[in-house]
């Protein structure tokens, strides 16, 4: 008897009422297991977790609270950043010295030590030394939050919002992981059972910045958008520009989740109950090292895997050339109009499309591009960074657009190569890479061109 | 004799378990991509006495049933992948909703502790459990633990390793269901062990297979067929 036929004879004995019966034998045996071995002396309630509720998951406090949290968080982050990061950068530069020394006692070739140390070596480490610092602040304290218990209120107070743009409350879980890492924010989506809703969380995950991005919003806000201040309030007021960035995102994915279940992705979202936890102490120490060394490791070998080929890549590109004039000039001239067009240039579009494998490279392709000595240029400190960009005639408004550029375009590769894995589906993947890149070209040109028509610049 | 044993890790959501899971392996854990499906079950490895343990952190899941993803990964390593033992984490302030998911368990497989969690919290609370008496109920051992402050975990090992060894013998109790389903169970458990033989429990499949769980049984039949051409292929051999 083949197990099919197996399954037509169990399903002809068995009754619509029968899964109900098996469920509720099990509750009823759960319940006879604790009245025989449990016995209780105080009353259940645990009234520390609701006061706590009362106020986290309130309609009127909840938002500002999770605003204020989400602050906090990038203040950490930026605040604390900078100093490891110099650092980093000095090492790095300290025993590159070395490597050259190496290679010239070594008599080797220049173009292999333009590939190797001013290509692979240059790219890697500065990537290592502008984004692993953040790293190791946000991922240990976002790790903090969770372990506390907070975030559960998070999806709990974004719910409501998610229901009524007709995608699932658990979207906030999956976004929430996203800040991290969208590709493995992709996978998460699984959590999610409604096909539907599930692809709309594929869809916006994207809309939050990863941590490839981080570096990118971080620099950028805190060159351009608080240069007249200094100090704790310098910090601040980058704090405030990323905040209102990924606020912005998360009324994008909002947008587009809503616009998309009204049109492709049609029907009303399901209903899931969502356990809130007690608050919990978290064990500090644990978490801070599990969640730096594991997640700051992982940055590291992507750094390597995907930074490093990307930076050799870009080395060749920008020292072959035609006449007198190199293979990645020109790809910048031909990009340039489109750039310009956005607010935005040519060597900034060539950026992001070579930055396609991981967004961590964009910023150090850029610069690349910008100085076209060939390689990546020891940069020490943002002063210098800033003028190479004014340089290049960058404003506040360059700058502002490149942000959102960032936050909104297409997904990495390996998001890409995920979300297709997850949604089998060329179509889907194709619409996960073409509805990010139309909204990432469409905000830029109409904040650049109302900037112009009003001639605030 | 064989000292690496495989520990799969089931439990609620928010039982601590991947708290408990973190505190026995320390750093020692990777991602582990394991076979028919491209989902990474985060796995990492105790040693004790002579004996390596590598346990699996499976997805957290309040059931059983074919109702997610989540809860098809975590039945199926337990079922088809047969870890030596399972161990089901439940979260002592809230027994009687986390006892469901160990009786599901107790159903599947044989090798089973099942291990109450926060039970620092319950005291707290003046939740008392009596261990004794469900590891009697329950026919498996019943260890009470902390897993934040690493309490109970010598006693939890010991155990594991007396059940890999054969000292502790497990007879997880079944579930007797009301007298008609029982009835059908009968009827057609023979000829679902004629079907799936001794590997998995025909009892259980033949309830799932009751209860209409279309996902198991393709499951169920990839997996034969995936055996049978591994026999026809050693038989070319």
């Amino acid at each position: 008897m083949s197990i099919h036929e197996l399954y037509e004879e169990a399903q002809g004995l068995s009754t619509t009422k029968l899964r109900d019966d098996i469920v509720e034998h099990l509750y009823s045996r759960s319940h006879k297991l604790c009245k025989d071995g449990i016995t209780y002396t105080k009353s259940k309630r645990d009234a520390r977790t609701e006061k706590l509720d009362a106020i986290f998951t309130s309609p009127i406090f909840g938002f500002p609270i999770m605003i204020v949290m989400l602050g906090v968080l990038f203040y950490l982050t930026i605040a604390g950043a900078n100093i490891p990061s110099s650092m980093l950068a000095e090492f790095f530069g300290f025993i590159e010295g070395y490597i050259t020394t190496l290679f010239t006692f070594l008599h080797a070739p220049d173009w292999i030590h333009g590939v190797l140390v001013l290509g692979l070596y240059r790219g890697t480490t500065w990537v290592i030394s502008v984004m692993l610092p953040p790293m190791a602040i946000f991922f240990p304290t976002f790790a903090l939050l969770e372990n506390y218990g907070y975030l559960p209120r998070v999806a709990f107070n974004m719910d409501r919002l998610f229901k009524r743009v007709g995608a699932h409350g658990k979207q906030s879980l999956t976004m929430a992981m996203g800040f991290g890492c969208n590709a493995a924010a992709v996978i998460s989506t699984r959590i999610i059972e409604s096909p539907r809703e599930r692809m709309l969380a594929i869809l916006t995950n994207n809309f939050v910045p990863c941590n490839g991005r981080w570096g990118t919003l971080i620099v950028l806000a805190s060159l351009f958008m608080a240069a007249n201040f200094t100090g704790g309030l310098k910090s601040l007021v980058t704090t405030g520009v990323i905040v209102g960035i990924v606020l912005f995102g998360i009324i994008v994915t909002f947008f587009v989740s809503w616009a998309l279940s009204k049109t492709a992705l049609k029907g009303i979202p399901t209903h899931y109950t969502l356990e809130l936890p007690p608050y919990r102490k978290p064990k500090i120490f644990d978490t801070v090292i599990r969640s730096s060394v594991t997640k700051s490791w992982s940055v590291l070998v992507r750094a390597v895997k995907v930074a490093a080929p990307a930076a050799i890549l870009t080395w060749v590109f920008a020292n072959i050339y035609i006449g007198d004039t190199s293979f990645l000039m020109y790809a910048v001239e031909f990009l340039d109009p489109f750039g310009k067009l956005l607010g935005l240039d040519g060597y900034i579009m060539m950026a992001f499309i070579l930055g396609l494998p991981a967004n961590e490279i964009v910023l150090p392709i850029l610069l690349m591009g910008y100085l076209s000595t060939g390689s990546l240029t020891e940069v020490d400190s943002l002063v210098d960074l800033k003028q190479i960009f004014l340089d290049h005639g960058w404003t506040w408004l360059t700058a502002l657009n490149m942000m959102l550029f960032s936050l909104l375009h297409y997904p990495c590769g390996t998001t890409l190569l995920n979300i297709f894995k997850e949604t089998k589906s060329k179509k889907w993947t194709f619409l996960a890479f073409l509805i990010p890149t139309v909204i990432a070209i469409l905000v830029p040109l109409v904040i650049t061109q109302t900037v112009k028509m009003l001639g605030i610049l | 004799m064989r000292n690496e044993f495989r520990i799969a890790l089931a439990g609620n959501p928010n039982t601590g378990k991947s708290t408990l899971f973190n505190a026995l392996t320390g750093l020692r854990q990777h991602t582990g991509n394991w076979a028919g499906k491209t989902v990474s079950l985060a796995q990492g490895s105790v040693t004790f006495k002579d004996k390596t343990f590598h346990l699996i952190d499976l997805p957290g899941t309040y059931s059983l049933f074919s109702n997610s993803t989540d809860e098809e990964v975590a039945r199926n390593y337990i079922v088809f992948e047969k870890p030596d033992v399972t161990l089901v984490v439940l979260d002592a302030t809230s027994l009687e909703r986390n006892f469901n998911l160990a009786l599901q368990v107790l159903e599947m497989t044989k090798n089973v502790v099942v291990c109450i969690n926060l039970i620092d919290i319950a005291e707290q609370q003046g939740i008392h459990i009596n261990e004794r008496i469900l590891t009697n109920r329950l026919g498996v051992p019943v260890i009470k633990i902390s897993a934040r402050n690493k309490k109970g975990f010598p006693m939890l090992l010991d155990t594991i390793d007396r059940i890999v060894s054969g000292v502790i013998d497990c007879n997880p109790v079944q579930l007797k269901y009301p007298a008609e389903i029982e009835e059908k169970i009968n009827k057609i458990e023979p000829k679902v062990r004629e079907v799936v033989g001794d590997q998995i429990s025909s009892r259980w499949v033949s309830l799932r297979l009751l209860d209409g769980d279309e996902i198991l049984l393709n499951e169920i039949d990839k997996r034969l067929k995936q055996e049978g051409g591994k026999n026809e292929h050693s038989r070319t051999l």
